[in-house]
C-alpha cells in the first residue's frame, strides 16, 4: 500500500510541477491544484498509514496508540485542503481578470 | 493559567483586526467614512496593545529573567494545545507592524482606499495575519496566519486593478502558492519525525534525535526554510519582488514592506530554536546557505539599485538588500551580530516604508506635469479638480507651498537612512553589525571580510542611486507642476521618518533590549523551559522514535 501511495504522490506532484512550469495560465492553474493534492496525501501519510484504525478512542480511559491513526495529520489535511481550494479559487479570479484585460492567457500577459 | 483580564491581551491583536474586518463587510461601499473611522480606530488600537505588550515583554521577570508571556488557546498545556508567544521577538515585530499598519492607513485615507472594493477589511485582515504569524507558538498555525496575510495580500496587490497590478499578480501568486505548499511538506516531514508542531517542543527535541531521525529532519526543515527564503526574497528566489513591489500602490507596498520580513523573522525564530547554540550535532544546520545567499542577495539587490531606471524599482532592490543583509547576519550566527540586525530591520523596514510612500508624492509632480506650466503661488488653490478628482469627503487638497523642500527634506532622510549614513539610525544597526563583526574574537576570516566589504559597497550603490534619482526628479525645475501634497499624506511619511529619528535619539535602549533579545533567540532553553513549563534541560520524556506507531 505505501508503495501505491508513494507512487501517487510523486505522479501528482511530478504531473504539478511540470504544468506549472508551462506558460498557459490554465495549465498553471492545475498544477498547482495537482501539487496541493500531492501535498495534502504527504501530510497525511506523515501520520504513518494504518488501515481500519479510527482516530478516536473507542471508549473510557486510555485507549491503545497502537490502534488508532494519529488524528493531528487528519485534521491538518483538513484545513490545508480548505486553504488550498480558496486560493486556486481566488487565482482563477485573477486569471479571468487577467485574460480579459491582457487579451491573452500568457502568464506574462503577452504572447512572446 | 488566565489568571487576569490583561492576560487575554496577547490575543487582541489577531483577533481585533479580524473581527473589525469581518463586520466592516456588512456596511455598504458608500460608507467610507463609517469604514475610515473603524479601521482608523483599530489601527490606533493595535499600536497601542503592541506598545503595551512591549513594555511587559522588557520588563524583567521575578525570576530574573525576560518575561515570555504564553497563551495557551484551548488552555490545554503547551506541546498539546496551541499556543500563543509573546516574547521580546514577537513584541518587537508587533510594534513595527502596528506602526507601519497606522502610517499606510492614513496614507491611503487620503484617496487610495477608494480606489478599489474592500480595501479596509483586506487591510485589517492583513494586519490580523501580520500579527498571527508573529505571535504564534506552533508550525501549523504559523501556516493558517501565513495564508490569511497571503490571501489579504493578493486582494491589495490588485487593489486598484490595470494590467500591470493583474501581470504582477500573475507572478506573485503562483509563486506564493507553490512556497505554501513547500510549507506545508516541510511541516508534514517535521511531523512526521519529531511528532510536535510546537516550536518550543521542537527545540527541546532536536538535540536528542538519532542520525537518521536528523537527516529527516534537517530535510524537512531546509524544505521549510526554502519556503520562508522566497518569501524573505534570497536570490535567486526573489526576482518576483521588484516587480511586484513596484506595481502595487504606494500604501499597499509601503505595507509589503514587511512582507519580507516575515520570511526574515521565522527563519531567525526556527533557525535559532532549532539549530542555534544548544541544538547538538545539528547546530548550525544551514548557517552558510543563509550567510552565502544573503551576500548574494545584497550583491543582486546593490547591481539592481544602481540599474533601477524608475523609483519603485529602486525601492524594490532595496528590499532586497534589506533582507539579504538580516539573512547573512542570522548566518553568521554570532548573537551580537544578529541583534545589529535586528535594529537594521526595524530602522530599513520603516525607511523602505517611507521611501514607497514618498515617491508616490514626488512622482505625483511629474505625471501632472504636461497640464500646468507655469506654477505660481495662487495656483496652488486654484487647480484643484487637476488631480484630486472625486473628493466628495470635501477634505480639500492643501498644497503646502514648502511642498517640495519637505519632499526633498524626506528624500534625503531616506538617502540617509537606506544607505546607512551617519545622522540617522540606519547607520546605528550598520555600525552595530559591522563592529561585531570586526570584533569578533581572533582573526577576521575572509567570508566575513567579504560581508563587511559588501555591505559599504551596497551602501555607497544605493547613495550612487538615490542622489542620481535625486537630482534628476527634484532638482529639475521647470518640468511639471509641483505636487499637490495634503497634510494627511504627508503626516505617514514624517511619522515614519520621525520614528527612524527616535530611534537614533534613544539608540541606547534601542540596542540594549535588541542585544537582550539576541541573547534570547540564541539561548532558546528559557523560552521553551518557559512555554512547556517542564523542567530545565536534560530531562527528555520518553518520545516515540520513527518506525514505531502511536504517538504521544
Amino acid at each position: 500500500m505505501e508503495i501505491i501511495l508513494a507512487i501517487g504522490i510523486g505522479v501528482f506532484a511530478g504531473s504539478g510541477v511540470w504544468l506549472l512550469l508551462r506558460p498557459r495560465t490554465y495549465q498553471v492553474i492545475i498544477g498547482l491544484s495537482l501539487v496541493s493534492y500531492a501535498v495534502n496525501l504527504f501530510i497525511f501519510s506523515m501520520g504513518r498509514i494504518k488501515v481500519g484504525a479510527p482516530p478516536i478512542l473507542p471508549g473510557p480511559g486510555v485507549g491503545d496508540p497502537a490502534t488508532m491513526a494519529d488524528p493531528t495529520p487528519q485534521a491538518l489535511v483538513l484545513t490545508a485542503i480548505v486553504i488550498g481550494f480558496a486560493m486556486t479559487a481566488l487565482f482563477l479570479v485573477l486569471l479571468l481578470a487577467a485574460r480579459g484585460l491582457t487579451g491573452t492567457d500568457h502568464v506574462n500577459g503577452r504572447e512572446d | 493559567m488566565i489568571h487576569s483580564l490583561a492576560d487575554h491581551l496577547v490575543i487582541a491583536p489577531i483577533l481585533l483586526p479580524l473581527a473589525v474586518g469581518a463586520a466592516m463587510l456588512l456596511f455598504d461601499e458608500r460608507r467610507r467614512r463609517l469604514k475610515m473611522t473603524l479601521s482608523l480606530a483599530t489601527a490606533t488600537a493595535l499600536l497601542v496593545i503592541a506598545v503595551t505588550l512591549l513594555i511587559r515583554a522588557a520588563t524583567i521577570d521575578t525570576d530574573g529573567d525576560a518575561t515570555i508571556t504564553v497563551y495557551p488557546l484551548g488552555n490545554w498545556p503547551a506541546p498539546f494545545g496551541i499556543v500563543l508567544v509573546a516574547d521580546r521577538l514577537s513584541a518587537l515585530m508587533l510594534v513595527l507592524t502596528a506602526v507601519l499598519g497606522l502610517c499606510c492607513l492614513l496614507y491611503a485615507l487620503a484617496r487610495w482606499h477608494k480606489a478599489g472594493p474592500r480595501f479596509h477589511t483586506l487591510f485589517l485582515l492583513l494586519l490580523a495575519g501580520l500579527n498571527g504569524a508573529f505571535l504564534t507558538g506552533d508550525l501549523f498555525n504559523l501556516f493558517v496566519f501565513f495564508e490569511v496575510l497571503l490571501a489579504a495580500s493578493y486582494g491589495l496587490v490588485l487593489h486598484g486593478s490595470g494590467t500591470a497590478r493583474v501581470k504582477a499578480g500573475l507572478h506573485y501568486i503562483p509563486v506564493n502558492l507553490v512556497a505554501s505548499s513547500l510549507f506545508l511538506i516541510g511541516v508534514a516531514i517535521i511531523y512526521g519525525v519529531t511528532g510536535t508542531l510546537n516550536m518550543a517542543d521542537l527545540a527541546r527535541l532536536v538535540p536528542s534525535l538519532n542520525i537518521d531521525e536528523r537527516a529527516l529532519f534537517e530535510t524537512g526543515a531546509a524544505i521549510l526554510g526554502v519556503a520562508f527564503l522566497i518569501k524573505a526574497g534570497m536570490w535567486p528566489l526573489c526576482f518576483w519582488l521588484p516587480t511586484t513591489y513596484a506595481a502595487a500602490c504606494a500604501p499597499i507596498a509601503a505595507m509589503f514592506a514587511i512582507m519580507t520580513k516575515v520570511g526574515v523573522y521565522v527563519i531567525l525564530r526556527l533557525f535559532l530554536l532549532c539549530f542555534g547554540g544548544e541544538a547538538g550535532n545539528s547546530a548550525g544546520f544551514g548557517a552558510d546557505w543563509l550567510y552565502f545567499g544573503g551576500m548574494a542577495t545584497i550583491a543582486f539587490g546593490g547591481i539592481g539599485v544602481l540599474a533601477s531606471q524608475s523609483m519603485l524599482r529602486l525601492a524594490g532592490y532595496s528590499v532586497l538588500v534589506s533582507s539579504g543583509t538580516i539573512l547573512a547576519a542570522i548566518g553568521t550566527t554570532n548573537s551580537a551580530v544578529i541583534s545589529g540586525a535586528l535594529f537594521y530591520l526595524i530602522t530599513s523596514t520603516l525607511s523602505i516604508s517611507a521611501f514607497f510612500l514618498l515617491i508616490e508624492l514626488i512622482e505625483r509632480g511629474r505625471d501632472a506635469g504636461a497640464d500646468v506650466l507655469a506654477v505660481t503661488m495662487e495656483a496652488y488653490g486654484d487647480g484643484e479638480s487637476d488631480e484630486e478628482e472625486d473628493d466628495e469627503d470635501g477634505e480639500v487638497g492643501v498644497a503646502i507651498p514648502a511642498t517640495i523642500a519637505l519632499l526633498g527634506g524626506a528624500f534625503v532622510a531616506c538617502t540617509a537612512l537606506l544607505a546607512g549614513l551617519p545622522p540617522l539610525s540606519g547607520f546605528v544597526g550598520k555600525v552595530a553589525m559591522l563592529s561585531a563583526l570586526i570584533n569578533e574574537a581572533g582573526s577576521i576570516s575572509v567570508s566575513h571580510w567579504l560581508l563587511i566589504t559588501l555591505l559599504m559597497l551596497t551602501g555607497f550603490a544605493t547613495l550612487i542611486a538615490m542622489t542620481r534619482t535625486g537630482i534628476r526628479t527634484l532638482w529639475m525645475p521647470g518640468e511639471g507642476a509641483i505636487p499637490r501634497v495634503r497634510a494627511v499624506e504627508a503626516a505617514p511619511v514624517g511619522a515614519l521618518l520621525a520614528v527612524c529619528v527616535l530611534l537614533t535619539v534613544f539608540g541606547g535602549p534601542a540596542m540594549r533590549y535588541m542585544d537582550a533579545t539576541a541573547q534570547m533567540l540564541y539561548w532558546p532553553q528559557e523560552y521553551a523551559r518557559d512555554i512547556l513549563g517542564i523542567a530545565p534541560a536534560g530531562t527528555v520524556p520518553l518520545r516515540p522514535t520513527i518506525g514505531t506507531g502511536g504517538k504521544p
